[in-house]
C-alpha cells in the first residue's frame, strides 16, 4: 500500500516535471506526446472499470469519447465555447448515451455483449459520418478550444497540466469506486455471478450504474481530446478506437489501479517509436501485443505489484 | 395444520419430454432439518434450484414465511431469507475468505449504492463476517484467498456465506459433495452444532450424513415424494427401501 503510493507519487513528479524538461531541450513535441497519452489514459481507466473490474467487455467505449468530442465541437460550432458549460455537457451526454446502450446491452452477456456494444458504437461513428452540417466523414475543426477562465488551454502547457490533474483524479475516482460497496459487488459479480445472485446481489442495477460512470468518465476524455486534436472526426467512434482502448486495458493490466495508464503510456509509446522505424508499424506491434499477453498474464501492473486480496 | 415455513404445492418442473418435477409437495417446519434424499437423477437439484429461484417451475406454488415467492428472482428471495449453497462449490475464488464473507454480510445491510467509502475496512462488514468465520472455524484462514483453501474448508466457507446472510431457512445442496471420509465427518458435526439454530433443507447422497442429521427426511424418486417421515419410518417404508434404499441398505 504505501509503495504504491510512493510509486504514485513519484510517477507524478515525473509527469509534472517533463513539460520544463521538454521544453528547455528544445522539443515540444513531447509535452504534446504525453498530453494525448494522459487523455487516452483516462478513457482506458475508464473502460478498465466495466472490463477489468466488472468484466463486461465493452467493445464500443470509443464511442463516449466521441460523443464527448462532438459535444464541445458542435457546442463551439454554435458559439458555446464556455468549457465548463460544454464538459458539463459532455459528461452528461456520455452518461445518458451510456445508460441507454447499457440498459439494452447489459441483458445480455458473453459474445452477444460484446456485438452489441460494437454495434451501437458503430451506429453512433455512422451517425458522423452522415452529419454533414459537422464535417461529415472528414470530420470539422474546433472552432475555439474550450474556454475554463482560470485556464488557458491554448498554452500547451497549461493544457498538459489540467490533463495531468484530471488524470490522476480519475484514476483516483476509480479506486475508491472499485474499492467500495459498490465496487465489492461489480468484482464479486465478475468473480461469480451465480454466487452473487444466491446471496442476494441483483447485478444488473450495478452494472448498469458502473457502464454509466463509465461512459460518464470516458466523455469527459472526449472533451479533452476534441480540445487536444483541435480537428473532431468520427474516427474517434471507430471500432479501432474501441480497440485500442481495449488493448491498453489489457496491456496494462486488467482490475488493476495502474494498469490502464501504464497501458495507454506502453501502447502509444510503442506505437511513436515503431512509426518513426516503419510505416508498416502494425505488422510488429502486434505480435509484440501477443506476446506480451501471453507473457504477463496480469498485464505491465503485474511486474510492480500483486492482486489484491 | 398451520403452514410451515416453506411450503410447496404441486410443484411441476419439465425438460422436454421429461419431468424433472412431477407435482412435488413439500412443508418444512420452522426448526426443522428436512432432508431431500433419493437416487441419481430423480430431480433434487432440479427442486432445490426452484425453491432457491435459480429455475422458474412450470407449474404449483412455493410460499416462504407467509407470502408467496413462486415468482421472485433469486436475490430476492436471499434478501428474505432463503440462501443456498450448491453442490459444486460456489464462492469468490480470487476474494480471501473474509472478503466472501463480507459480501454475504453486505448483500443483507441495504443497497451497495454506495461509492467512496471503503469496503475492506468497514468494520459493519468485515466485524460480523469474522465473528461467522470464528464460528465456523475458519479464523485463521481469515487472509488466505479462497481458491487456495482445501476442498472441505472451501464448502465450509460456502455455508459461512449462507450463514452471514443470517437465512431464516438454509438451502444446502450436498454439502459433503466430493468430500473425503474425515472432511466429511467433520462437516457432520459442523452442521449438528447448527441445525439448533437453524431451519435447514439439506439435499444430500451421504446416508450417514442424513439418518444423523435430519429431523425429517423426504424421499424423492423420478420426481415424486414417495415418503415423508421421520428417520426411523423412512427406514422401515417398504416403497422406500424397493425404489432407493435397497441399493445400499439392502
Amino acid at each position: 500500500m504505501k509503495s504504491r503510493l510512493v510509486l504514485w507519487t513519484l510517477a507524478a513528479v515525473a509527469l509534472a516535471a517533463l513539460p520544463p524538461v521538454a521544453l528547455a531541450l528544445g522539443e515540444p513535441f513531447y509535452v504534446d506526446l504525453v498530453r494525448r497519452i494522459m487523455i487516452l489514459a483516462i478513457a482506458a481507466a475508464s473502460l478498465n472499470l466495466i472490463l477489468g473490474y466488472g468484466g463486461l467487455i465493452s467493445f464500443g467505449h470509443a464511442a463516449y469519447l466521441g460523443i464527448g468530442a462532438y459535444a464541445v465541437g458542435i457546442l463551439a460550432f454554435y458559439g458555446f465555447t464556455n468549457g465548463w458549460l460544454q464538459w458539463a455537457v459532455a459528461i452528461l451526454a456520455s452518461a445518458v448515451a451510456a445508460l441507454a446502450i447499457g440498459a439494452v446491452s447489459i441483458r445480455t452477456s458473453g459474445i452477444y455483449f460484446i456485438m452489441i456494444t460494437l454495434a451501437f458504437s458503430q451506429m453512433l461513428y455512422y451517425l458522423g459520418v452522415s452529419l454533414e452540417v459537422y464535417g461529415g466523414d472528414d470530420g470539422m475543426r474546433l472552432k475555439a478550444r474550450s474556454q475554463l477562465g482560470i485556464v488557458d488551454l491554448n498554452d500547451p502547457v497549461q493544457f498538459y497540466y489540467v490533463t495531468l490533474v484530471l488524470m490522476l483524479l480519475a484514476v483516483f475516482l476509480i479506486y475508491r469506486i472499485v474499492n467500495s460497496r459498490f465496487g465489492m459487488v461489480l468484482r464479486a459479480t465478475k468473480s461469480n455471478e451465480p454466487r452473487s445472485r444466491a446471496i442476494g446481489f441483483a447485478p444488473y442495477p450495478y452494472r448498469l450504474a458502473a457502464f454509466v460512470i463509465a461512459g460518464a468518465l470516458c466523455g469527459l476524455a472526449g472533451a479533452l481530446y476534441g480540445n487536444h486534436t483541435n480537428y473532431i472526426t468520427p474516427s474517434f467512434m471507430s471500432w479501432h478506437q474501441s480497440g485500442e482502448l481495449m488493448f491498453m486495458v489489457i496491456l496494462g493490466g486488467m482490475a488493476s489501479t495502474a494498469g490502464p495508464v501504464l497501458g495507454a503510456f506502453a501502447y502509444l509509446l510503442l506505437e511513436e517509436i515503431l512509426e518513426g522505424w516503419t510505416e508498416h508499424w502494425q505488422v510488429i506491434l502486434g505480435p509484440l501485443l501477443v506476446l506480451s499477453v501471453i507473457f504477463f498474464r496480469r498485464g505491465l501492473a503485474g511486474i510492480f505489484y500483486k492482486p489484491d486480496a | 395444520m398451520s403452514e410451515g415455513l416453506l411450503s410447496v404445492r404441486q410443484l411441476v418442473k419439465s425438460f422436454g419430454a421429461l419431468r424433472a418435477t412431477d407435482g412435488i409437495d413439500l412443508e418444512v417446519i420452522e426448526g426443522e432439518t428436512h432432508a431431500v434424499i433419493g437416487p441419481n437423477g430423480a430431480g433434487k437439484t432440479t427442486f432445490i434450484s426452484q425453491l432457491s429461484g435459480n429455475l422458474r417451475p412450470d407449474g404449483g406454488r412455493i410460499r416462504f414465511a407467509g407470502d408467496d415467492v413462486t415468482a421472485l428472482p433469486a436475490p430476492r428471495r436471499a434478501r428474505k431469507g432463503l440462501a443456498r449453497s450448491f453442490q459444486i462449490t460456489s464462492i469468490y475464488k480470487d476474494f480471501s475468505a473474509l472478503h466472501n464473507v463480507a459480501l454475504a454480510v453486505q448483500a443483507h445491510a441495504g443497497h451497495s449504492f454506495r461509492f467512496w467509502r471503503d469496503a475492506r475496512r468497514d468494520e459493519a462488514l468485515v466485524g460480523p463476517a469474522r465473528q461467522v468465520l470464528e464460528d465456523v472455524g475458519l479464523k485463521d484462514k481469515m487472509h488466505v484467498l479462497a481458491g487456495n483453501l482445501a476442498h472441505g474448508e472451501q464448502r465450509q466457507l460456502e455455508v459461512a456465506m449462507v450463514l452471514a446472510t443470517r437465512p431464516r431457512l438454509m438451502l444446502l445442496d450436498e454439502p459433503m459433495a466430493g468430500m473425503g471420509i474425515e472432511e466429511s465427518q467433520r462437516m457432520i458435526e459442523f452442521l449438528s452444532a447448527l441445525k439448533r439454530r437453524h431451519t435447514m433443507v439439506l439435499v444430500e447422497h451421504d446416508m450417514d450424513a442424513v439418518f444423523r442429521l435430519a429431523d425429517r427426511i423426504s424421499v424423492l424418486v423420478y420426481g415424486r415424494i414417495i415418503a415423508t417421515g421421520t428417520p426411523e419410518e423412512i427406514r422401515a417404508n417398504q416403497e422406500v427401501r424397493a425404489a432407493y434404499l435397497g441399493e445400499e441398505a439392502g
